[in-house]
């Protein structure tokens, strides 16, 4: 049968950012997707030599602007690590609040586009209204809605005063309240059982084998999370990944939605286990230039996210990579989109959460 | 500026911006914000827009691309640069991939600052760039 090949990107309406595939065709079917990138590719790693280490943190947190604290809690991490810093106590617990905030901001931001790109377009607006609430809260206890810069190396620059963190925690209840309303239409309406239901089935082998990280991976039922491996005071609450069996679009979805809840959850815990008091010590200054090299894991929104960072003395370091989660997920969504209709591209690219920004750095 | 003799619509374009000024675009079309009470719709289709909303900054590879969509618009058509490295490069002005702000290919009517540009601003540039849209079109008339 003759081939046709369709451009996908770099300017789609689906996606707000430019991923561009070739995608080959036959009749309806994709038979084949070539990607390529490289149009939002701005060489921040290569910045290490053009800004000092202590100013890096903010160029990293600009990696992306969905999951940009983590960005910069990792950067953090790995230069507290070859410094041989102690972080505050509770600059640690407010590290770790801010870190499952801006997950359940991240995910309700895909929940919205998902919506969008299999044209709900009301459910996207409400996805979204609920989103202001949380930038609301970044807002008040950081200061910028998108891009933080709270991290510090060493600690972090701003507390939260308790009872801010009591407010914090009943507006997140009340969120999760108003989420439900919107979760129930995700979970049984018809017509996104329709698109989604059976679409893109990643098996739980595949997933493995392509190496597919976060949600992805825990749609097709495979239990990896970076946060069980107890860093970052993660074994001090009780946590447990959600898992999905199904590993089509809807088991996505699925999954990204109970993360919401469970993210609620596990701010309720870390604010009862934290340290409590007015004026406690939030950051030990570094001395010195770093020396020496690291690696650091952290799940984001999207999935593992690793840092690597080589530093040699001076105040420039020497190398900075940072391998993301959606580079990670991209064999998977190449394998996903090969086999499936024209009409579902959308649909199996949105649900990897594609990240290209973070992805080309 | 009382009345708009057309409802504008804008094309948004993300030459190689960190996401977070293409989510605020986004969060201006939502509940809380409403950029649509102006008449404004966001379009993917650069033969229907009047606005090209850029974020993000021009780079060798992209260069191309923005030329090619501000081709494609109709006449009269307006440039809106929103946040900092559409302006001037920002932050990543030094990378070695980054040739710049959107000024270097486009003539750009609306300068929108801010890392990441706050809805309120970007609303204000959009609502700006409507009025230069009436000045052009007055002129071409």
């Amino acid at each position: 049968m003759k081939r046709t090949i369709v451009p996908f990107g770099p300017q789609h309406p689906v996606l707000a950012e430019p991923l561009v595939l070739d995608l080959v065709l036959e009749d309806e079917k994709v038979i084949d997707a070539i990607p390529t990138i490289g149009y939002i590719h701005r060489g921040l790693e290569a910045m290490v030599d053009r800004v000092e280490y202590t100013e890096m943190g903010f160029v990293v947190e600009r990696i992306c602007g969905i999951c940009s604290f983590m960005h910069g809690m990792g950067y953090c991490l790995a230069l507290e690590s070859i410094m041989s810093v102690e972080v505050p106590d509770r600059a640690r617990w407010l590290r770790i609040i801010w870190a499952e905030i801006s997950r359940i901001q991240s995910h309700l931001l895909w929940l919205g586009l998902g919506a969008d790109a299999f044209g709900f377009e009301n459910l996207f607006m409400h996805c979204w209204r609920m989103r202001e609430e949380i930038l609301d809260i970044f807002e008040k206890t950081t200061g910028g809605r998108i891009i933080h810069s709270v991290n510090r190396i060493g600690g972090v620059k701003r507390d939260i005063s308790d009872s801010e963190l009591i407010a914090i925690v009943a507006r997140l209840d009340g969120l999760g309240k108003a989420f439900e309303a919107t979760a129930r239409v995700f979970a049984n309406d018809p017509s996104i059982r329709h698109r989604m239901s059976g679409v893109g089935v990643l098996s739980m082998a595949d997933a493995r084998a392509v190496d597919a990280v976060g949600p992805m991976a825990r749609a097709s039922g495979v239990r990896m999370d970076t946060r069980l491996a107890g860093q970052n005071l993660y074994d001090q609450i009780e946590f447990e990944p959600v898992l999905e069996t199904a590993g089509d679009c809807l088991a996505r979805v699925v999954v990204r939605m109970r993360e919401v809840r469970q993210s609620i959850d596990l701010i309720h815990q870390m604010v009862d286990k934290m340290p409590k008091g007015e004026g406690l010590p939030l950051e030990n200054k570094p001395r010195g230039n770093p020396s020496g090299e690291t690696f650091t894991r952290l799940e984001q929104p999207r999935g593992e996210v690793v840092y690597y960072v080589k530093a040699n003395g001076t105040k420039y370091l020497e190398r900075f990579r940072a391998r993301t989660p959606t580079f990670a997920n991209i064999p998977a969504m190449i394998k996903l989109v090969k086999g499936c209709d024209l009409a579902d591209v959308p649909n199996i690219i949105l649900t990897i959460d594609p990240c290209i920004s973070c992805t080309e750095r | 500026m009382s009345f708009f003799s057309k409802s504008p619509w804008i094309l948004h374009y993300d030459a190689s911006s960190c996401n977070g000024c293409d989510i605020e675009v986004l969060a201006c079309l939502t509940p809380l914000y409403d950029l649509e009470r102006f008449g404004v719709v966001n379009t993917g289709n650069p033969k229907h827009a009047d606005i090209l909303l850029i974020t993000g900054s021009v780079n060798e590879r992209n260069i191309d691309i923005i030329r090619n969509l501000y081709r494609q618009m109709p006449d009269p058509k307006v440039v809106v640069a929103v946040g900092a490295c559409a302006c001037s490069g920002g932050i990543f002005a030094r990378a070695y991939n980054i040739q710049g702000g959107i000024d270097k290919v486009l003539p750009v009517d609306v300068y929108v600052p801010g890392c990441a540009a706050r809805p309120e601003s970007i609303i204000d540039g959009v609502v700006q760039g409507i009025g230069a849209l009436e000045q052009k079109r007055r002129k071409s008339a």
